[in-house]
């Protein structure tokens, strides 16, 4: 990745000096990415990519349009420029358009690491050597991802406005396998120094050992104890709904329920991107900078998150939350934090009578959109607990399940934890010891 | 494009690839929308970039760029050739591919009407009529609609002497209204959910479409469902129409068949498939009246799925999938034809861009028509339910316990389609479920569906897929199972 705030500045200026629009906003981006997967107990796939574009927004009399492209060269800044303006003026105007926004102040972020920049494929291939040895002492089989990459961007405008970030990024993610059962652990990390592969690899063999010869189990209402990449999936269904303009176009689960306790007193959420375990740059798709937003209090929808073009709309002020313009979805809070409690996921164990463990959900999706009914599959871990033990693994059920009422039932959380899942982005949320759970049916394994 | 893939190929054979292949790729992208009576977006985007993925010391290795100097190159190409040898360090077998032809030739995919041809504004009046006439109905709280056209040209050269250009236009369209009332929210869309219909063809899909004129229908649609009653929870028979159908199939039988889940190699992420090798040939996967094939070749219709070669130079094939109830036939690679002991790859391995790796992907996965009309099945049936217009879907990481909410449900009492039912939803056991299956309508209800948006891989990759489908029924499945009692 060869990009700097000094390149992004080079290809601003050539932007601003072929675009005859009345304002102009430019996103150069550039990213190196390198992904190691294994499977079977052996790589079968090592990719590579390294790519560079270049987004331009313009307005024109009161008009918005968009073009990208990863050429970067001048005759196609320029033919881009051209084309972008041609495409706006080709519709009608929007009364409610807003200028672009001028200069701002953000709170740097130091989220790149060179160590995960220069992540070589031998290190990744070593450090899997290692996961497949664990595998194979136990007679198990491995599969998973180690992946490392970097990331820059900047956003800058004709108003004045310039906005740079880089992170870098990194991923382990595996799954052990017996011939009835298996175990998943996933991190992620912008220093991959932090993702331990070893622990995850072991934690995820324990896993598929315990879990052996899994029973079937009647579906119907548990106790369930909710590790962190469980709740992290279910929670990542929540945050559109969070969006100012969602509940005024009455299509968010939080119509009519803005200052009204949805949840229970226990629960409690905050979008930051300032957390020392978030991730992301400290300002939007816009260029605002990103606040700090208290969502729920003791069970309480507090607050929403506006990006600046709804927040005009509204009569708020906007938050920097908002997505590149133009978009129909304007905004959402994507580094939540949930607050946990002080119990851990044994504990839990310990204080239930009966009750099932979920390591992970999978494909889930939403039934009802008010309700926030869920379904989805539990995956790669689930086990009876009975008498404050772990009694077996069982086949892994199907739930139904709405979160408002989930959120309503929970008992016991461990503290927050950063949280890597496989249907929502990172967050940073607890293990949940939660009554009442509803499944609906079993598979076959 | 012929420069810079030879280039990759000529560094990769020199720095020491056993095998190689270069595609180039150029894509092109123009999205409008509209929302609540104002466009929402309008953006063009367009990538160039190269892939180069190599067999080196008996592994693979893949490495892609945008920057299309001869510097770069070769860098890629050079890359591509040392991850191969760092993947040789966990390595348990060499990789061995069936034998291919070397194939010299050039494919357009049909298109009448260029949809880059087509001023934005033409496109943004038919959508904003069209957003008016769903507002234009009390109780609507959101009109959206989209347009979505891609022109995917494509170069790939391998070392086996291979040069194939294709160029594919794909169009997608469609527009949904929402309803808010009292605590419910209630959706319709058309002529599908989630953006609506996508084919690989030009802009004549958008009036093929008719869309103005189910307009004020679909919204009244949305509106009505509050008041309609709850679907029931029970054993019922189910029709359902073809868009729900070719997402079943997607899901229940386009997944499962993917030889990479069979075989393991997507075990941490997609997951694998309860399609195991020993049940080639002997597993009754549906009744006999159903008979699905995977079919690529351009015959078969102007599908998401539809190409003259895949992204290994495989020519397109039709693979008969399930005859007669019956499981014979995998989508596979090279590489995994070969763990079978196949003489030959099916042709399915697809790559979303230039720098991603082919993966096996669904080309267009159909069921054959029957021979019903839609009201003699209607009247043949004495108490079911009619779905249509997918709402949620969901399978487990095998593809055997599935769960499906649809839009909307219309009660079938004593023969006649009678009141209308909300909330939709059915779920049951893969093959449980098609072993019920004993009627489908017949060639004239046959739409081949565009499912633009299929997940897999990692990095993912998302893929569009065809699902050809008629309207068909199934006995005896558990339906209402959605909603908690």
């Amino acid at each position: 990745m060869n990009l700097t705030r000094q390149r992004v500045e080079e290809v601003f200026d050539k932007v601003l000096k072929y675009s005859t629009a009345e304002e102009t906003e430019a996103t150069v981006s550039a990213n190196s990415f390198a992904l190691t997967r294994f499977a079977n107990n052996t790589i079968h796939q090592n990719v590579a990519e390294e790519g560079a574009s270049l987004s331009v927004r313009v307005v024109s009399e009161g008009r918005m349009a968009r073009a990208s492209t990863n050429k970067l060269d001048e005759a196609s800044i320029r033919q881009l420029c051209e084309d972008v303006l041609a495409l706006a003026r080709l519709q009608p105007p929007d009364p409610q358009l807003l200028p672009m926004p001028g200069p701002q102040t953000y709170r740097a972020l130091g989220r790149y690491f060179n160590e995960t920049a220069q992540l070589t494929p031998q290190t990744r291939a070593e450090t899997v050597a290692k996961v497949l040895e664990r595998a194979e002492k136990d007679g198990l089989t491995a599969a998973g991802v180690f992946s490392s990459g970097a990331g820059a961007y900047g956003l800058f405008n004709s108003r004045g406005m310039k906005a740079y970030h880089e992170e870098t990024s990194s991923e382990f993610s595996v799954t052990m396998m017996s011939d009835s059962s298996s175990g998943w652990a996933k991190k992620t990390a912008p220093y991959w120094m932090e993702l331990d592969p070893t622990e995850l690899a072991e934690r995820a063999a324990q896993k598929a050992l315990a879990s052996r010869q899994p029973r079937e189990v009647q579906p119907g209402r548990y106790t369930v104890i909710l590790e962190p990449s469980a709740m992290l999936d279910l929670l990542g269904f929540l945050i559109l709904d969070f969006g100012g303009l969602a509940v005024h176009e009455q299509r968010s689960c939080f119509t009519g329920r803005v200052g009204q306790k949805v949840f229970g007193e226990n629960i409690n959420f905050r979008d930051d991107v300032f957390h020392p375990l978030q991730t992301g740059a400290p300002f939007d798709g816009e260029g605002i900078p990103r606040q700090r937003v208290l969502l729920v209090e003791k069970g309480e929808v507090k607050n929403l998150v506006y990006s600046r073009q709804s927040a005009h709309k509204l009569g708020a002020q906007p938050t920097g939350h908002g997505f590149p313009l133009p978009n129909e979805y304007p905004e959402a809070p994507i580094n939540i934090v949930m607050d946990g409690d002080r119990s851990n996921v044994d504990e839990m164990i310990r204080s239930t009578q009966r009750g099932l463990l979920v390591t992970r959900f999978w494909y889930i999706r939403e039934v009802d959109p008010y309700k926030k009914i869920l379904t989805g599959m539990t995956r790669d871990g689930t086990f009876m607990i009975e008498d404050g033990k772990i009694s077996y693994g069982v086949r892994n059920l199907r739930f139904n399940q709405s979160i408002i009422d989930m959120l309503g039932q929970i008992e016991m959380m461990s503290p927050p934890q950063r949280t890597a899942g496989e249907e929502s982005f990172e967050m940073v949320v607890p293990a949940a010891k939660i009554r009442e759970f509803n499944f609906a049916s079993t598979t076959k394994y | 494009m012929k420069e810079f893939a030879t280039w990759a190929l000529d560094t990769a054979v020199a720095r020491g690839a056993t095998y190689a292949e270069v595609r180039v790729m150029d894509t092109r992208q123009r999205y409008l929308s509209t929302k609540n009576g104002q466009p929402s977006q309008v953006r063009d985007s367009q990538s160039l970039g190269l892939g180069v993925r190599v067999i080196a010391d008996g592994s693979w290795g893949f490495a892609s760029t945008d920057a299309l100097t001869r510097h770069d190159v070769d860098r890629t190409a050079a890359l591509a050739v040392e991850i191969a040898r760092a993947s040789s360090l966990a390595k348990k077998q060499a990789v061995h591919l069936v034998p291919e032809e070397k194939i010299l030739d050039n494919w357009v995919a049909p298109c009448k009407i260029d949809p880059f041809s087509i001023p934005v504004s033409t496109c943004l009046e038919l959508l904003l009529k069209i957003d008016a006439e769903l507002r234009a109905v009390s109780g609507v709280t959101v009109a959206e609609a989209a347009m979505d056209f891609r022109r995917i040209e494509q170069l790939f050269v391998s070392s086996l002497g291979s040069e194939i250009y294709q160029l594919k236009t794909q169009t997608g369209t469609g527009y949904a209204a929402t309803s808010f009332f009292e605590s419910e929210i209630q959706r319709r869309s058309y002529p599908n959910s989630f953006g609506g219909q996508y084919q690989t063809k030009g802009y004549e899909l958008v009036e093929e479409l008719n869309l103005l004129q189910s307009a004020r229908r679909i919204a009244e649609e949305s509106v009505a469902l509050h008041k309609a009653e709850q679907c029931p929870a029970g054993e019922k028979d189910i029709i359902l129409d073809s868009s729900q159908l070719g997402l079943q199939i997607h899901e229940s039988v386009g997944h499962p068949i993917e030889l990479d889940r069979v075989l393991g190699t997507e075990a941490n992420f997609a997951g694998m498939s309860f399609l195991t090798l020993d049940k080639l040939g002997s597993l009754q996967y549906a009744s006999d009246i159903v008979s699905i094939v995977a079919d690529a070749t351009p015959a078969h219709g102007p599908g998401l799925g539809t190409f003259a070669y895949d992204d290994e130079g495989v020519p397109a094939q039709c693979t008969p999938i399930i005859q007669c109830g019956q499981f014979v036939g995998y989508l596979s690679s090279r590489e995994t034809a070969a763990a079978i002991g196949r003489q030959r790859s099916s042709g399915a391995m697809r790559a979303e861009g230039w720098n991603r790796i082919p993966l096996i992907r669904m080309t267009n996965v159909s069921i054959l028509p029957g021979t019903w009309k839609l009201d003699d099945l209607f009247a043949d049936t004495d108490d079911g339910i009619y779905m249509e217009t997918n709402r949620s879907w969901s399978i487990d990481d095998r593809r055997y316990n599935f769960q499906f909410g649809t839009e909307i449900g219309w009660e079938i009492k004593g023969g006649k389609k009678t009141r209308m039912l909300k909330n939709p939803s059915y779920g049951g056991i893969t093959t449980d479920f098609w072993n019920s299956c004993d009627a489908i309508c017949g060639p004239q209800y046959w739409t081949l569906w565009g499912t633009p948006n299929c997940g897999k891989g990692q990095p993912m990759q998302t893929m569009g897929t065809g699902h050809g489908a008629s309207p068909a029924r199934f006995r005896k499945v558990q339906v209402g199972v959605a909603y908690p009692g």
